[in-house]
């Protein structure tokens, strides 16, 4: 029933955004066409922020309570944290390549959210090399803590290390209303379609670990 | 009292098993002077050529050392058994860290002042300023902290020495960049503010991992 109410809501939210890109908002000046990525990479890049949020609050639960429903969240929110990961880095690189005329650029942002990749591999991969689930999973719970506690300090670095940044032009009024409605809308629409993502999974992975327990009762 | 008595036994176990073996501390320098003259072959032997490159071979090389000296803390005393030992002494898991840390750092630092005097002597570069061992301790804390506590994760999976890497090198890719960074500007003679803001981001990533690496490790290593 929940899922039901989500999932209706994802999707009027969705047309609305699509409807609120294409024909609604004006095209950006300078940018031209282009410029209307931009209402889909910065959910992106925020949702890939906020998976591994939940990924770092669901690990130090982990390991607090050793309750595996936790390891379920912090494992489905990778999940789904990865490919709008991935996505914002593609979006970002197809954005970069008519603005800057390189699909690749170290800007600041794009090279934290390169790290912050890395870092979600790094985290499926000691659990699926771990030697047992239970270990993969106290392995990974690691990984997702070190890893989150460790972003402020790359993109720290990285802004540092970078001088040229796309001014956060966002927050300080200089995006026009129409503008900011749109990209709060794509926001809204995407944070829904993540927690459906999030809540689909785990319903799905505790399914399955409660088939597993079945299977190990009867033989 | 008895926490540090504790940790100096354990860290000198490390250091005399690695004094008596020599073999660990032998390879790790051959492999980096091999580093060190690879890269002279990627980017040529000009002076100013190598003025530009200088910071980014040395840091590639000690995180490259850095990573092979690390999986070496935790992979003979798998081998031997050793681990299960350590655990069973009536040494709590944060004195293991810290004892092991230690020793990790011990090393590091003395494959890292016979680098830099290897790239005294091929580079003809003034590396032994005050600035740049700062910035050399600092960042090798930092490897040390993260470095032991994935080491430690990295012995217990299927792919021992590819697992530390993969874990270790973007966690620390913050201090690289600080450490390139702050490098490369105390080689043009820049003054200790200059670097102030590099510093400050590799003492805060030590201060923090320190902490944080000390607090979770009796996670990983658990039986």
């Amino acid at each position: 029933m929940k899922r039901n109410i989500l999932l209706w809501l994802s999707l009027a939210l969705m047309v609305t955004a699509l409807y609120l890109v294409f024909v609604y908002v004006p095209t950006e000046q300078t940018m031209g066409i282009v410029y209307k990525i931009f209402y889909l990479m910065v959910p992106m890049g925020w949702l890939s922020l906020l998976s591994f949020l939940i990924v770092f609050v669901g690990s130090i639960l982990y390991l607090v309570k050793r309750e595996s429903k936790w390891d379920i969240l912090a494992h489905s929110s990778a999940e789904a944290g990865i490919i709008f990961t991935t996505l914002a880095l593609l979006t970002g690189a197809i954005w970069a390549k008519p603005v800057w005329g390189v699909w690749w650029a170290w800007e600041p942002r794009l090279t934290s959210t390169l790290i912050l990749w890395l870092l979600y591999l790094a985290y499926f991969m000691v659990r699926s090399l771990a030697t047992e689930e239970s270990r993969g999973a106290t392995f990974a719970a690691v990984v997702g803590i070190v890893g989150f506690i460790d972003l402020p300090i790359i993109v720290l670095a990285t802004t540092l290390w970078r001088g040229m940044h796309p001014e956060p032009i966002i927050f300080q009024g200089g995006l026009a209303p129409s503008m900011l409605v749109t990209l709060l809308i794509s926001i809204t629409a995407f944070t829904v379609l993540y927690f459906l993502l999030l809540i689909q999974r785990v319903s799905m992975k505790s399914d399955e670990a409660e088939v597993k327990r079945l299977k190990i009762m009867l033989s | 009292m008895r926490f540090w008595h504790k940790v100096i036994a354990i860290t000198w176990k490390d250091a005399l098993s690695g004094m008596r073996t020599k073999e660990i501390i032998f390879s790790v320098l051959v492999f980096t002077l091999l580093v060190i003259v690879i890269f002279n072959f990627a980017f040529g032997t000009s002076q100013e050529m190598m003025e530009l490159v200088a910071p980014g071979i040395l840091w590639v090389t000690f995180a490259f050392a850095g990573v092979l000296s690390l999986n070496r803390s935790f992979i003979p005393e798998k081998e031997q058994d050793c681990l299960e030992g350590l655990m069973a002494c009536p040494a709590s898991r944060e004195v293991i860290y810290v004892g092991k840390m230690l020793g990790s750092l011990l090393f590091m630092l003395i494959i890292e002042v016979i680098a830099l005097l290897i790239f005294a002597f091929l580079f003809n570069l003034p590396v032994f300023s005050p600035q740049i061992i700062t910035i050399t301790v600092l960042t090798t804390i930092g490897f040390v902290a993260v470095g032991t506590l994935f080491s430690a994760l990295a012995v217990n999976t299927k792919a021992r020495e590819m697992v530390l890497p993969i874990l270790f090198l973007p966690i620390v890719a913050p201090i690289i960049i600080s450490a390139i960074k702050a490098s490369e500007l105390a080689l043009s003679g820049e003054p200790w503010s200059g670097l102030s803001s590099w510093l400050q981001i590799i003492g805060a990533f030590d201060v923090i991992f320190l902490i944080v690496s000390f607090l979770i490790f009796a996670f990983v290593i658990e039986e």
